[in-house]
């Protein structure tokens, strides 16, 4: 069954929001598609935040310093990892 | 309150004008054009505070209204036809969305053969688009229901967009003496627009985010009972109009002579006022007849609907449209209708005025006369054999 970020129970009509509109996420893991996924070398990392701000899912969180990738959500669409200067991000095979 | 000479579009207008919506994206077309037309003069003019956006399809014109709408904007767009096809990838997303958009559409037929006049295929065929559906039987409707729509879409029980229906030329395009009220008058009726279904820096959300198939289905029942909410809110909101306008509203459907009728069309639009003339001329002759007006087709009026036919002996569906391969879609709307409240009588379908063919008063009289047969059929009036 279906769970947002703070635990709330979506199990019930009455929880359910009468929009697709929500203050938190409101979707399954959905990351079973993705053959590769972007991986950071914080040795690397400049902490520049261009790979946080053209994330088309919005899955690379601020850590410090550099950045922390939502393995559950990101879509393995490449993106960090072609829009990084630093050449910190790389795709790696999914088994 | 001011008495205008003014054609269904120019009406409609004036409806949107005092409704103050802050946004209006719409793209051209015959027979929509005047509206906004209209509209674009009374913002340049500074007599509308509105932003006019002026896009490049009726695609981005529904999409950057579900955009405005979506910070909490009020937002208006017109359009017809081809057009509103166009358009149709996106109307599921403002229903959906629960985006209260008001649009006008200007009925008219759709391609091919090409024709730029008047019937009912275009909305009907997006009838399931989740949207609700108005349709006018003249310029001071027109104007009333664009300022009700407002009302009626953005109430939090139902959080739906609204299309309006006019009939392309024989509405949109004729005059009329229309009661327009003064900004004045009309202060008040429409609440500002207040939604929690809103993209803001204050209160960041997740917005028309994928639900899959665990939450899906209870998703599209609340959008459902959004729309079926719209029954009562209509009520509501005429009882309201009434209060401030002095004018009177039927809810979801219109009758005239129908109490003691044994024979009664049902029919939308303008179609109203001619088959009316027809039911007049005929009762003058000692012939019970009565016609009836849907005033709504979503959400549909079961109920009123069958308590105005309970008394008949048959009814016919006069209607501008044809599902090609089965038959006019406000004919099966009503036949699924009566067959679930349980009421039994014949019931015909009369398909007529498909590409602006004119409904003259004798093919009305021919439809009361083959109701009398009380069987039940599909037919096409005046078809050329
Ligand atoms: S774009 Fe590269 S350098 Fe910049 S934060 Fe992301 S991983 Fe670090
Ligand atoms: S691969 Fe795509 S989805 Fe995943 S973190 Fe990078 S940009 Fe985001």
């Amino acid at each position: 069954m279906i769970k947002d970020v703070n635990e709330k129970d979506f199990t019930s009509l009455g929880n359910i929001p009468f929009a697709p509109s929500y203050q938190h996420t409101l979707v399954s893991v959905n990351s079973g598609f993705r053959t590769e996924k972007p991986v950071c070398d914080r040795d690397k990392c400049n902490g520049c935040f261009l790979c946080y701000l053209y994330c088309p899912d919005g899955v690379i969180s601020k850590d410090g310093e550099s950045v922390n990738i939502d393995y559950d959500y990101c879509k393995g669409c490449g993106i960090c990892q072609k829009i990084c200067r630093k050449n910190a991000i790389h795709m790696e095979k999914e088994r | 309150m001011t008495k205008e000479f003014l054609s269904g579009n120019e009406a409609f207008a004036y409806g949107v004008k005092l409704s103050k919506p802050h946004v209006i994206s719409a793209y051209p077309i015959t027979p929509q054009t005047t509206v906004v037309e209209k509209l674009a003069t009374l913002v340049e003019r500074g007599e509308l505070k509105a932003d006019f956006i002026h896009v490049e399809s009726e695609h981005s014109a529904l999409s950057a209204a579900i955009g405005a709408s979506a910070v909490g904007a009020r937002t208006f767009t017109a359009t017809s036809s081809q057009g509103l096809l166009y358009m149709a990838e996106c109307l599921p997303y403002a229903a959906g969305g629960r985006f209260p958009i008001v649009m006008m559409n200007a009925n008219r037929s759709t391609a091919l053969p090409w024709n730029i006049y008047g019937d009912q295929r275009d909305s009907l065929t997006l009838l399931d688009s989740g949207w609700i559906q108005s349709y006018a039987k003249d310029a001071q409707e027109a104007l009333d229901l664009a300022l009700m729509s407002f009302y009626i879409a953005e109430e939090k029980r139902v959080a739906t967009p609204v299309m309006v229906n006019l009939d392309g030329f024989t509405l949109t395009h004729t005059y009329e003496a229309v009661e327009v009220p003064s900004d004045e008058q009309a202060e008040g009726f429409l609440p500002d627009y207040e939604t929690d279904n809103k993209l803001s820096l204050e209160e960041p959300k997740n917005m028309a985010f994928t639900a899959g198939p665990d939450t899906n289905t209870e998703f599209k029942y609340k959008e459902h009972l959004g729309v079926l909410a719209a029954g009562d809110v209509i009520t509501e909101c005429e009882r309201r109009f009434e209060q401030f306008f002095k004018r009177q509203y039927t809810g979801l459907i219109e009758e005239y002579r129908t109490g003691d009728a044994e024979y009664i069309v049902v029919t939308l639009g303008t179609l109203y006022k001619s088959v009316c003339e027809c039911v007049d001329k005929l009762r003058a002759q000692g012939q019970k007849v009565g016609c009836l007006r849907l005033r709504y087709l979503r959400p549909f009026p079961h109920v009123q609907l069958t308590a105005a036919l309970k008394g008949a002996k048959a009814a016919g569906v006069l209607e501008k449209d044809i599902s090609f391969g089965n038959e006019g879609t406000v004919y099966t709307n009503v036949c699924s209708s009566l067959q679930h409240q349980g009421l039994s009588l014949p019931c015909s379908n009369y398909i007529a005025g498909l590409g602006g063919r004119d409904v003259p008063l004798s093919d009305i009289e021919e439809i009361f006369g083959d109701l009398k047969k009380e069987q039940s059929g599909i037919r096409f009036v005046g078809l050329e054999e």
